[in-house]
């Protein structure tokens, strides 16, 4: 169907963005039977065609190494993105410290994240309730764990078997199991056990063996032929991982999770999909009893606007783009932006706490050659796991974080040894190498990633006077870490630094412990979410429990905009089974007749 | 450091060795519908990733060249395990580096052909001769005085900061390489039917059997 078609076309649904929330919400409507016109800000993507799967470091420009236009190094999946999008820029009010990771291109993020998958534990939904801070959300664990369970069987993640406090997995075995530990995570478990951290399989979107495509898709979709034929066949094209070149470029043979190998290939096996990239969507439109009728956009190809309609609105453009959509999205019936009447919109930015730090641990010196590449992704974690100590008080911040790390023999590229002279007193020459030898894969590093707590200096707006390439208004941030944040952070390295020196081995460079110096600025963890939040109550939220506008009933957002808090676990799992939930309440609106 | 780091084991065959599957992949759904697809733009944030091609023009001159190839093969010389530094196109790929069209490059040239200049004045000043053709004896001289910032010398301060750079980026030139990586006996970016896990060798050597 060509552009043209599309504008004249009433489709069921609009939805904005291809990532994991648009990606999940485009494929449950369709495979339910909804015309469904998905719209991306970037380019069509093929991952089959274009993952750069075993390329080495030589054959890049730079060996690889992270530039502005590829930060993450120049095999990362990304395309025209990173902390800047040719363009589009934003802004940061002054005294802040703000930086926004975006993607242009069908998929978005989730061709390049990190696949970490741990779902929300039941306290991650009622904060409020258990320590009088930041919101509790207007739903529980046990509300959304079939959706976790069904999000799981279909994406296929790998993780531990047994539940801990507030880490839930599986109760209906839809998880995989995890990959053997690599040699470093063995060590960190055996050196965390004495100060009581654990050190547990780590919750991952990779197939550690292919999914059971006999069994899932009835389970999944019971009487959705349609459904279970799409996913069926979308199930058998995935294969199992085989231990090999990194996730961060994506995986032309399926094995982890990207929208453009999980989502949006059965929903278009469907025919009921039609996708729309490079088509920059401004705002909502809406007609004079205020329902939101479709969405304008830029078509970046030809810059020119165009407008598309549809029964309902979902958008997942990512937490800020969201809001800033629907901040632009300005009528006489919403002159502060559709979905705001109580000026929600863009309050309640949140990221993940961030701080790190590496050690030499002499024990992995001169290791005897083996591979350790695995998944390339983590196999092992280490869960909050002093919650008890946080309720009675012993520690100086409110919320928990969880520990990633790496290390060992992996493939050597850009930066390799950069700072082994302080090792060697400047070697040079034949001692250089016989150090290299040594060196090599006896570093390890820490990362935590912690809970944010929402405040009031942290959100974002619409700036008053730059707009972007495409003449939309952009964003500007405001940010602000409290002390529960940057306590957290000085924790964090301190807790690495004793698992270090207990591995026997020395932090790398001079340990700082100030917070508020070691803690990553916002945004840089890229864990955006909270922009648009949801509750039960209209005044103090945008959006009802099932992610639906309180003020245009046929509008909703599904990607990480309406998290009304920021656990410790990564987003994009919650995100897609909040998805799916959101999905489940439109097509049961439309059964009635409301929408 | 960071998560990413977790993240970027890069690939090391070439081509892909033949591993059948197990049972073979059914045809992707996706082949026959969805919106046209014109591949990558060619552009610096959106590259070609199959076929890279480094898009600026080289800037060293070829006496450059000359005593940078020395330095590298100083920093990184042939042994039993490996081939020396310039025999695997370290020099190249550090000239790449320094062409770069970007700011963190710009300045690292600058401090680059300083440094050449400052070598070769050094070896002229001792040796009556251009840094390459001095002997071994004669370069380890001048690098053992400038090898490590933190004990040089006042004056050689500045020469240390250059030779640090020069030897990072001749590790990284180097450890990149099939024969670098040979070097350090890195196995892995092949395929796996299933992984192992550590085998029982590096187990004893950690103390965890």
């Amino acid at each position: 169907m060509t552009n043209t078609q599309a504008k004249r076309v009433q489709y069921d649904a609009i939805v904005v963005g291809s990532g994991a929330g648009g990606g999940m919400a485009a494929f449950q409507l369709a495979v339910n039977g909804l015309k469904v016109l998905l719209l991306e800000a970037g380019r069509n993507y093929d991952p089959l065609r274009e993952t750069p799967m075993f390329h080495l470091p030589k054959d890049a420009p730079l060996r690889g190494e992270g530039t502005a236009d590829k930060p993450f190094g120049f095999y990362d999946a990304t395309v025209d993105g990173g902390w800047r999008v040719p363009g589009e820029p934003y802004t940061v009010a002054q005294g802040s410290d703000f930086m926004w990771w975006r993607a242009r291109m069908l998929g978005g993020r989730t061709n390049h994240w990190g696949r970490i998958s741990p779902r929300m534990g039941p306290y991650d939904f009622k904060p409020r309730s258990r320590d009088g801070l930041g919101i509790d959300w207007p739903l529980t664990y046990d509300e959304l764990e079939p959706y976790y369970d069904k999000t799981e069987a279909l994406i296929g993640v790998y993780a531990h078997d047994q539940s801990l406090e507030n880490t839930p997995v599986s109760r209906n075995g839809t998880q995989l199991p995890p990959p053997k530990p690599r040699a470093f995570e063995l060590l960190t478990r055996k050196y965390a056990a004495p100060l009581g951290i654990p050190v547990i399989p780590a919750p991952i979107a990779v197939l550690t063996r292919m999914q059971d495509a006999d069994r899932w898709p009835a389970k999944l979709f019971p009487g959705n032929p349609l459904a279970q034929r799409v996913v069926r066949q979308s199930m058998r094209s995935r294969l199992a991982c085989f231990y090999a070149t990194g996730c961060g470029r994506g995986c032309s043979i399926k094995a982890n999770f990207q929208s453009t190998t999980v989502l949006i290939p059965p929903a278009l096996a469907t025919g009921n999909l039609t996708i729309i990239p490079n088509a920059m969507v401004r705002e909502v439109t809406v007609d004079q009893r205020g329902r939101a009728t479709g969405v304008s956009y830029i078509d970046k190809t030809t810059r020119t606007d165009k407008q598309v309609r549809a029964r309902t609105v979902v958008l997942a453009a990512s937490a800020c783009e969201t809001a800033r959509i629907l901040l632009n999205s300005k009528s006489n019936l919403f002159p502060n932006g559709i979905a705001n009447s109580n000026g929600i919109v863009g309050k309640g930015l949140m990221d993940t706490v961030g701080a790190g730090i590496g050690g030499q641990i002499p024990m992995l010196e001169n290791l005897p050659p083996h591979n350790n590449d695995g998944t390339t992704c983590l196999h092992m974690y280490t869960p909050w796991w002093l919650y008890q100590e946080q309720l009675a008080g012993k520690l100086d911040f409110a919320r928990g974080y969880h520990v990633e790390f790496g290390g060992g023999r992996d493939m050597p590229d850009a930066g390799i040894f950069w700072g082994l002279e302080d090792y060697t007193n400047g070697a040079y020459g034949k001692r250089f190498k016989e150090e290299a030898r040594r060196y090599y894969g006896s570093f390890v590093y820490f990362d935590g990633r912690g809970e944010m707590i929402p405040n009031d200096d942290s959100y974002c707006d619409l700036d008053p006077t730059v707009v972007d390439q495409w003449g939309i208004p952009v964003l500007r941030f405001h940010w602000k870490w409290s002390k529960h944040e940057t306590n957290q952070a000085s924790h964090m390295v301190k807790t690495f630094a004793q698992i270090i020196e207990s591995m026997g081995g020395k932090v790398v460079g001079n340990l700082e412990t100030d917070g508020t110096k070691v803690i990553a600025k916002g945004g840089q963890i890229i864990h955006e979410v909270g922009t648009v939040r949801m509750g039960d109550d209209a005044r103090t939220s945008a959006l009802n429990a099932h992610c639906q506008a309180w003020d245009v009933k046929n509008l909703f957002v599904t990607d990480g905009a309406p998290f009304v808090s920021n656990a410790d676990k990564n987003p994009t799992i919650s995100i897609l089974a909040l998805a799916w939930r959101t999905t489940d309440h439109i097509l049961a609106e439309m059964k009635r007749g409301n929408i | 450091m960071d998560r990413r780091h977790a993240l970027k084991v890069l690939g090391a065959a070439a081509a892909l060795p033949a591993i059948v599957p197990n049972p073979p992949a059914a045809p992707d759904p996706a082949a026959t519908k969805g919106p046209t697809w014109t591949g990558p733009a060619g552009t610096p944030s959106d590259p070609n990733l199959i076929t890279p091609r480094v898009w600026w023009p080289k800037k060293l001159q070829a006496g450059e060249l000359v005593t940078l190839s020395a330095l590298c093969d100083t920093i990184i010389p042939a042994d039993s395990h490996s081939p020396s530094a310039s025999a695997v196109g370290v020099p190249d790929s550090i000239n790449e580096w320094a062409s770069a069209p970007d700011d963190d490059h710009r300045e690292g040239l600058v401090k680059l052909r300083g440094g050449l200049v400052w070598l070769n004045l050094e070896s002229e000043r001792r040796f009556s001769r251009p840094f390459a053709r001095l002997a071994e004896a004669e370069r380890h001289q001048i690098a053992d005085d400038i090898c490590y910032e933190k004990t040089a010398k006042p004056e050689f301060k500045g020469p240390a900061q250059f030779f640090d750079m020069v030897r990072d980026l001749t590790a990284t030139g180097f450890y990149t390489t099939r024969e670098g990586m040979k070097d350090l006996k890195y196995i892995g970016n092949v395929p796996l039917q299933k992984f192992d896990g550590p085998p029982p060798e590096v187990l004893k050597h950690l103390g965890l059997e």
